[in-house]
Formats: C-alpha cells, sequence, structure tokens
C-alpha cells in the first residue's frame, strides 16, 4: 500500500463512512435540535436580563453583573462536566443534552445580556427624552423605542456570538450527547478509521459555513446602512 | 390675572448634584402667548424647559401646566406630558419609523388609538406641516428641515396645551430655517401658546409677545422683543443682545 493509499484509506474510507452515514445523520439532527434550542433560550434570557437591567434596580442589577462576568469567565466545559458528573451525587441527573443545552444557553445568555445592554446604553439620550415628553412610560419608551434601535445596532455581534456558541455543540461528545461530533468518535472507535471524523469535519462546514457567509453579509449590510 | 394662564413657573431650582442651574425662576405665559427665552449657553433654558414636563427633577418650586400641577407628588405624570408638547435641537425623531409611525406612536400607546384612528389624526397633523406625502419615510430620507417638522407634528398630534421648543432651528442648515419658523408661526396664528427658546431675532421680532433673558439660573429681564433687543433695561441683557446680533 502506497503512502497515498494509506492515507485515502485512513481519511477517506467510502466504505467505512457509508456504514456510520445513518448514525452521522441522526448526529446532523441532534445537532441541530441542540444548536436551535440553545439559541431561542439563549437570547431570550439574555435580551431578558438587558431589560430587566435597564430599571437599574440595584440588588437585581447585582446580581446579573455576577452571574454575567462568572459565565463569561468560566470555560463551559468545566460547568458541564460539574453539572454532569457533580450532580448526580446529591441525586440530581440530567441527561448530556440537558446539561449541554442548559450551559450553553446560560453562556450564550451571559454574552447576549452584555451586547444588548451595551445597545441600549449606545441609543441617544434624545430618544428617551422624545419619547418620555410624550407620554409613554419607561417601559414603553424601552420597548418601543429603545430596544428596536439597539437590537438592530447589535445584530452583527449577536450574530457572531450565536454562530460562536452553535459550534460550540460539539462539546456534547464528552458527556455522550450523540450529536455529530460524538456519532463521529464513536464510529471512529469502532471502526478503528478516521473517515468517520472527516466526514464530521465536512458535515460541520456544511452547517456552518452558510452561518459565516450569512454573517460576513450582514456585517457589511449594517455597516452600509450606518454610512 | 386677565388673562388665563397655561403656564405658571414658581420659584423654581433645579440642581445637577452639587451645581445649582436654576435657582427660583418665576414665569408665566398666558394662553396663545408666545414666548421667546434667550440667554448664554449653559444659562439654564434647556433646563427649566425639561422641569415644566419633570423630564428633570425639580428640587424646589411649582410648575402649572393648564391648570394642572406637574410638580405636584402622585400626578398622572404620563397623561400630563402629552399635554406638553416638546421639541428638541437635533430633532429626536425614531429612526426606526416612519414618519407616520413617529406620530402614531404616542397616540396609540398613550391615547389608546386605534391603528386607523392614528393614521388618520397623524396624517392631518403632517398635513399642516407641509409633509402629508413624507408620511412613509423614514427620517434617515428627510431633509434636516423635514425632521424637524416630523418632530413638531409628533408633539401637536397630541393636542397638547402649550409647545416648547428647545432651539428648533440650531442645527439646521440656513435654507432650512425658513421651513420650521413658517410652521411656528401658523402655530401662533391659530392660538398655540408656545415657550421657545432661540436666538432667531427677525422671528422673535416679528412673532413673539415676549422675550424673557435668562442667565445663569435666573430670569434677568423681560420685555417685548422692541425693548429687549433694542433697549434693555439691564447691561448684561445688552452685552449678550449685542453678541447675537453679531
Ligand atoms: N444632565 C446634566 N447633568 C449635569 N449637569 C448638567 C446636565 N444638563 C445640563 N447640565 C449643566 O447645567 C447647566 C445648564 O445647562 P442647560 O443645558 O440648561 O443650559 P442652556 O442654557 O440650555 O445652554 P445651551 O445654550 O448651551 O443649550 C450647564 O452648566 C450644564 O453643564
Ligand atoms: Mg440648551
Amino acid at each position: 500500500m502506497s503512502a497515498w493509499e494509506r492515507f485515502l484509506d485512513t481519511f477517506f474510507n467510502w466504505a467505512v463512512i457509508t456504514e456510520y452515514l445513518p448514525a452521522l445523520g441522526q448526529g446532523v439532527l441532534v445537532t441541530c435540535q441542540l444548536a436551535v434550542a440553545v439559541v431561542l433560550t439563549g437570547l431570550a434570557l439574555g435580551l431578558g436580563m438587558a431589560l430587566l437591567r435597564a430599571y437599574r434596580f440595584w440588588a437585581v442589577n447585582f446580581v446579573i453583573v455576577i452571574f454575567v462576568d462568572i459565565l463569561r469567565a468560566l470555560p463551559p466545559l468545566v460547568l458541564i462536566l460539574i453539572l454532569y458528573f457533580g450532580l448526580p451525587n446529591i441525586g440530581v441527573t440530567f441527561s448530556g443534552f440537558t446539561v449541554v443545552w442548559l450551559v450553553l444557553s446560560l453562556v450564550l445568555a451571559a454574552f447576549a445580556e452584555e451586547i444588548y445592554w451595551a445597545g441600549v446604553l449606545s441609543v441617544d439620550q434624545g430618544q428617551w427624552l422624545a419619547a418620555r415628553s410624550t407620554g409613554l412610560g419607561f417601559g414603553q419608551a424601552l420597548i418601543f423605542v429603545v430596544l428596536p434601535q439597539a437590537m438592530r445596532m447589535t445584530i452583527p455581534p449577536i450574530t457572531n456570538r450565536t454562530i460562536a456558541i452553535t459550534k460550540y455543540t460539539a462539546i456534547g461528545m464528552v458527556v455522550g450527547v450523540g450529536e455529530v461530533l460524538g456519532q463521529a468518535t464513536t464510529a471512529q472507535s469502532f471502526s478503528g478509521n478516521a473517515s468517520p471524523l472527516m466526514a464530521g469535519a465536512l458535515i460541520y462546514v456544511a452547517l456552518f459555513l452558510p452561518l459565516v457567509v450569512l454573517s460576513r453579509w450582514i456585517e457589511k449590510r449594517f455597516a452600509w446602512r450606518r454610512a | 390675572m386677565a388673562e388665563e394662564s397655561i403656564l405658571s413657573i414658581e420659584k423654581l431650582r433645579l440642581s445637577y448634584g452639587e451645581l445649582e442651574v436654576l435657582k427660583g425662576v418665576d414665569f408665566d405665559l398666558a394662553k396663545s402667548e408666545l414666548a421667546f427665552l434667550i440667554g448664554p449657553s449653559g444659562s439654564g433654558k434647556s433646563s427649566l424647559l425639561r422641569c415644566c414636563n419633570r423630564l428633570e427633577e425639580p428640587s424646589a418650586g411649582r410648575v402649572i401646566v393648564d391648570g394642572e400641577e406637574v410638580t405636584a407628588p402622585g400626578v398622572n405624570l404620563n397623561q400630563l406630558r402629552r399635554r406638553i408638547g416638546m421639541v428638541f435641537q437635533s430633532f429626536n425623531l425614531y429612526p426606526h419609523l416612519t414618519a407616520l409611525g413617529n406620530v402614531t406612536l404616542a397616540l396609540r400607546k398613550v391615547l389608546k388609538k386605534s391603528r386607523v384612528e392614528a393614521d388618520d389624526i397623524a396624517c392631518s397633523v403632517l398635513e399642516r406641516v407641509g409633509l402629508k406625502d413624507k408620511a412613509g419615510s423614514y427620517p434617515n430620507a428627510l431633509s434636516g428641515g423635514q425632521q424637524q417638522r416630523v418632530a413638531i407634528a409628533r408633539a401637536l398630534a397630541l393636542e397638547p396645551a402649550i409647545m416648547l421648543f428647545d432651539e428648533p432651528t440650531s442645527a439646521l442648515d440656513p435654507e432650512l430655517v425658513n421651513d420650521v419658523l413658517a410652521v411656528m408661526r401658523e402655530l401662533r396664528e391659530t392660538g398655540m401658546t408656545m415657550l421657545v427658546v432661540s436666538h432667531e431675532m427677525g422671528f422673535a421680532r416679528s412673532a413673539a409677545d415676549r422675550v424673557a433673558f435668562m442667565e445663569d439660573g435666573v430670569i434677568v429681564e423681560q420685555g417685548s422683543a422692541e425693548q429687549i433687543f433694542g433697549d434693555p433695561n439691564c447691561d448684561r441683557t445688552r452685552a449678550f443682545v449685542r453678541q447675537i446680533a453679531h
């Protein structure tokens, strides 16, 4: 076997790939479910915290800031391992899927909260004055005047952060979630061949390249709008 | 008092932290009166206007608008504020809403009008400021003068008892100033009560019933435009007027 053949056999063994293709397909489904669940929960929670913070209740803001800073400082993997391997010791057991969903959602929420909050702060003070002068209450001014502008301004950073966190779903592998990487590593150990990992890599590219292109487009579009 | 008073400011004080910027202001405005407020930068003109609808919280004194005390504790501020139209130097239109959307927002959310009703009112007010055909335009597609007229329409739609203008033309290119002044003149002719912070002396001479000069947190002197611009009693007023007339 020549070196070239050995290379092809190791990384692009078609027989191995087709054998594990159904499992990889299953992995795609799980990755997508996990990603969608994380994005929806994380963004909603982040937005909710940013709105709450706008009311400037001292104690509430203190808690939010602490929560956000800790989650931004900790590597997600640490939290995932603590929840997955630690909680059963006190009688609480979550599935790997639930743990990854929970942790990644909280991390995304922390980053999203900071981004949305910065957006709210960057809206011109005159917008508040104008809204309040027409009789809108604080909440109404926030929801109908300030928030739409903040959301618009923060679309590029939110998109980037969201894509980054969905890629992180691959971390589910370490707690036995059957997403793409999980399926690929299982297949790799059963077959003793790296081809399923290569297939997994190609699947990730196919899943995420469109999102990356989309984010590039969004960034351009919003830069152009602002000019 | 013979005439009905729409705005009455009594011994009004305002501090930002340690800095006292209004040091006991007394001022009255009768129905349909147009008063100009002039004074050097930092004298407290904007602060005074913002106290009239309590966008700033005065530390002492009273403000009464159309018979209701704005400064009373527990007053329904949002319902009162919509009776006090405010126009800003930098327009402050909502950039994510069309001209129509800018005008209808408070109609719908504060006055709880239906969309159809709000659109109707907004269209007629936009027509009044000469911008009916711009109802669907976003602010960034409008000139400064047009934006300011939309801002006036936004306040007018709520049927205010008084309109407060904070340097409504000073952010505008000279050729756009007259469009805005024309709208203000029309308002005056229809009997709107107005308090205008502005250094448009020509407009003041032709339209203002009264000019008040403010300095260092107090109203130093007031009188007719003729008198304040031509023959003020106070030296500080004279110096300031000479300065703004270049
Ligand atoms: N939000 C604020 N916080 C602290 N100080 C303020 C604030 N707004 C205004 N000031 C100060 O209060 C004083 C009066 O300001 P104000 O804006 O009322 O003056 P003005 O007469 O409108 O001036 P201009 O002609 O420049 O608009 C100034 O010294 C200003 O620096
Ligand atoms: Mg000012």
